[in-house]
């Protein structure tokens, strides 16, 4: 520093003064980029959302749709699973945010205004949705999202296996349980329900008789049968029968069928990798009870398409689920039964659908009817997250579920108190 | 180190006796030429660095859910909302059990492998070079790696193939804690990762010590081997031994990714930056709360590094060794 007391201006210095200048010219040039390719505001540019799609050939479809759609030029981020909601919720904040996304309808994105109203869109063929799918997705009259997919999950099992160790499908949890001792050998586990077993946490509510909100939404997954289920789930877990650390998740289908475990918690959308992969040699049954007053149970999970209502592009957007997910019924029966196999939303489409009118996934369109939980929009992230919390202490550790479920309550309740008032 | 620089920027001396003949129409004042050079870095940092600090101290006084604009003013809400959370406070804990492991045993380990490596007479820059590439590898590829084929749960993964031949059951190392093999998994991952830069310093600061030191010391009698590893080596490395664990304490509190990647969804393990993003940035989106448990943790931060540096004398010169 002392050396610049140096105080008129030689050569050197000028030459750096200039350097300065251009750096700081070209940190000011990094503000225009917002990454969109430019020309935002005439309307013609959207973005939309996808988490990513497992089987083949999925990604490829969407694109493919978003290409043949005229009225603006659609481009479609893939985003990894796991990183699809985290990497959702920051993004719907800034400028650089979709204007079409697919999501689970959840009511703090109505509350704070991120989705928008989509009733109009609907109300034309409205009468030809599974009505369940429009009543998850309503708040006060007015509907947040287009259903494009129902994706019922169950339980998957080798036929074989199960002959060969004499199980038979079992009822009751106690009977999921003795089957998974039954069926583990050296090199073959039971049972999986995903490396963390949230995939069944609300099935297994369901299924002990209780829910996760009741009618006026208050807290519902804190009863006697809960408790008792997740003592259950303990037991399990710590028995050794069950197949943990997989290189694989529940929603994908390698678990069984690469013979590490006899029976998977899966989905309706892996059922083309299971027949392509055991033929005939596969089942499958709903959650079985918990508790005497319980009954199995189904999660009608699925997907959904909403619009971003602070972007800059509603309309357009809104145009273009309305080409897509409503007037298009080719392509919507297409991404419903032609990569994995998902429930189409539309009665006209479902009834057409002959993919799934006979064998096990007609049997999959039973259990969805017949035991299917769908979305409760008032069941938001962080509630969900509460409970993967419940069973992360006192399933996967060895806490007690009665403390385990006060501290949810706790979170659950800082929720509804905030959304419901 | 200064000394190059001064006498280079004093070169152009000669200007002195000429200042009736400036060169051009830009003659500034010394301000205007300090301004001119740290402005643009000035900028930067009050842009990206003092503006997001100062935002989110503002927003933890907020509820503040998906949005960052907020409007309802709730106090001191958060600090105690995030002081009794159980969770955050647990994964202060978890940190600073993480840090008082992994600070010496990287040190340890980055000390051994530099004075292995000092010791070769053959293949001294391979091995150099085999230890360092690690160093190279990113957080998130290692903890997949270590995640799926290391540590897998599965029959076939390594850690169980091997346990196998001993006849050991089959570990499930990271999706159940008890007993806490996870921290195996994280403990291996980390050091693998870097070590090696570590032992890069400690390298460099052994070629430095001067060998007239060992052969006055072997004159003196003293035995090689430990005594002069204790008496010579050690203390001749004690500035580079500062900086290693200062920059040591820093990784672990940024630690993040491999928590992140290999601990996914539990509610354990977590250290607080880990925790900070579930809260803020991941599925909850309550700035108000994770902001106000950023603050808490910089002002923790602040004073370790405080008190750090009264007790290590840090930055005080290398005079005192």
């Amino acid at each position: 520093m002392s050396a610049t007391s140096n105080s008129t201006w030689s050569r050197r210095s000028l030459l750096r003064a200039a350097a300065g200048m251009a750096a700081a010219g070209s940190l000011a040039a990094c503000g225009g980029n917002n990454g969109r390719g430019g020309g935002s505001g005439s309307g013609e540019n959207l973005v939309q959302y996808f988490h990513a799609y497992g089987e083949a050939g999925t990604e490829q479809a969407i694109k493919r749709y978003a290409a043949a759609y005229d009225k603006a030029h659609v481009t479609t981020q893939w985003i990894t699973s796991a990183d699809f909601e985290s990497k959702l919720f920051a993004t719907l904040l800034t400028k650089n945010a979709p204007d079409v996304f697919e999501f689970h309808p959840q009511i703090q994105m109505v509350r704070s205004g991120q989705v928008a109203d989509l009733t109009d869109l609907i109300a034309p063929v409205k009468d030809d949705f599974n009505p369940a799918d429009i009543a998850s997705h309503t708040v006060d009259g007015k509907t947040y999202g287009v259903r494009m997919i129902d994706d019922p999950q169950f339980f998957f099992y080798r036929r074989s296996m199960l002959d060969k160790a004499g199980v038979k499908v079992p009822q009751t949890l106690d009977e999921l349980i003795e089957a998974a001792a039954k069926l583990t050998t050296g090199k073959v586990k039971g049972l999986f329900l995903g490396n963390d077993l949230h995939a069944v946490i609300n099935p297994m509510i369901w299924s002990a008789g209780a829910d996760t909100l009741d009618d006026k939404n208050r807290i519902a997954y804190h009863t006697d049968g809960v408790v008792d289920g997740l003592k259950k789930m303990r037991s399990v877990f710590t028995s050794g029968h069950l197949l943990l650390d997989a290189p694989t998740d529940y929603w994908d289908p390698s678990a069984l069928n690469q013979g590490l475990c006899a029976i998977q918690f899966c989905g309706m959308w892996a059922m083309p990798q299971f027949q392509k992969a055991l033929g005939d040699d596969w089942g499958i049954f709903p959650f079985p009870k918990v508790t005497d007053a319980g009954k199995p149970s189904v999660y009608n999970g699925g997907w959904s398409m909403f619009v971003n209502a602070k972007g800059e592009n509603v309309d357009a957007a809104k145009e273009y689920v309305k080409w897509l997910w409503i007037e298009q019924k080719k392509y919507q029966e297409d991404w419903a039964t032609s990569y994995g196999f998902h429930i189409p939303p539309r009665t006209s489409i479902a009834a057409s659908a002959s993919k799934l009118k006979s064998g096990t996934p007609a049997e999959g369109v039973r259990l969805f009817n017949e035991f299917g939980h769908f979305d409760n929009i008032g069941w938001t992230q962080a509630m969900i997250t509460s409970l993967e919390d419940v069973f992360a202490d006192c399933v996967r550790k060895d806490g007690s579920p009665e403390a385990a479920l006060d501290k949810a309550d706790k979170a659950v309740g800082r929720e509804l108190k905030k959304l419901f008032g | 180190m200064s000394t190059t620089t001064a006498r280079d920027l004093a070169d152009p001396a000669p200007a002195k006796p000429t200042p009736a003949a400036p060169r051009r129409g830009l003659r500034g004042s010394r301000t205007l030429n300090f301004w001119l050079f740290t402005g643009p870095f000035l900028i930067g940092l009050a842009l990206f660095v003092y503006v997001p600090i100062g935002w989110s101290l503002y927003l933890s006084f907020f509820e503040a859910r998906f949005t960052v604009t907020p409007e309802k003013f709730t106090g001191f809400a958060n600090y105690t909302y995030m002081l009794t959370n159980p969770d955050f406070v647990g994964s202060l804990g978890t940190f600073t059990v993480f840090a008082a492991f992994i600070v010496p045993t990287t040190w340890a380990l980055s000390l051994g492998l530099a004075l292995l490596v000092n010791r070769l007479r053959f293949l001294r820059g391979f091995f150099r070079s085999v230890f360092f590439l690690p160093t190279a590898c990113s957080y998130v590829a290692a903890a997949l790696i270590w995640k799926m084929s290391i540590f897998s749960g599965v029959r076939f993964g390594l850690m169980n193939t091997v346990l196998d031949w001993f006849g050991v059951e089959n570990i499930a190392w990271l999706a159940d804690p008890s007993p806490p093999w996870y921290w195996v998994v994280i403990v291996s991952a980390r050091l693998w990762l870097q070590s090696g830069f570590y032992m890069i310093l400690f390298l460099a600061a052994l070629q430095n010590i001067p060998g007239e030191l060992y052969e006055a010391a072997a004159i003196d009698g003293a035995k090689p081997g430990w005594q002069t590893f204790r008496h010579i080596t050690l203390p001749q490395l004690r500035a580079t031994s500062t900086a290693v664990v200062l920059l040591l304490l820093i990784a672990a509190y940024q630690a993040f990714d491999e928590f992140f990647n290999l601990l996914s969804k539990t509610t354990w393990g977590r250290p607080p930056l880990v925790e900070l993003y579930y809260t803020a940035l991941g599925e909850n989106q309550d700035y108000g709360a994770g902001s106000a448990g950023a603050v808490i943790l910089t002002v923790l931060i602040c004073a370790v590094t405080l008190l750090q540096g009264k007790f290590l004398g840090f930055g005080k010169g290398e005079g005192t060794t």
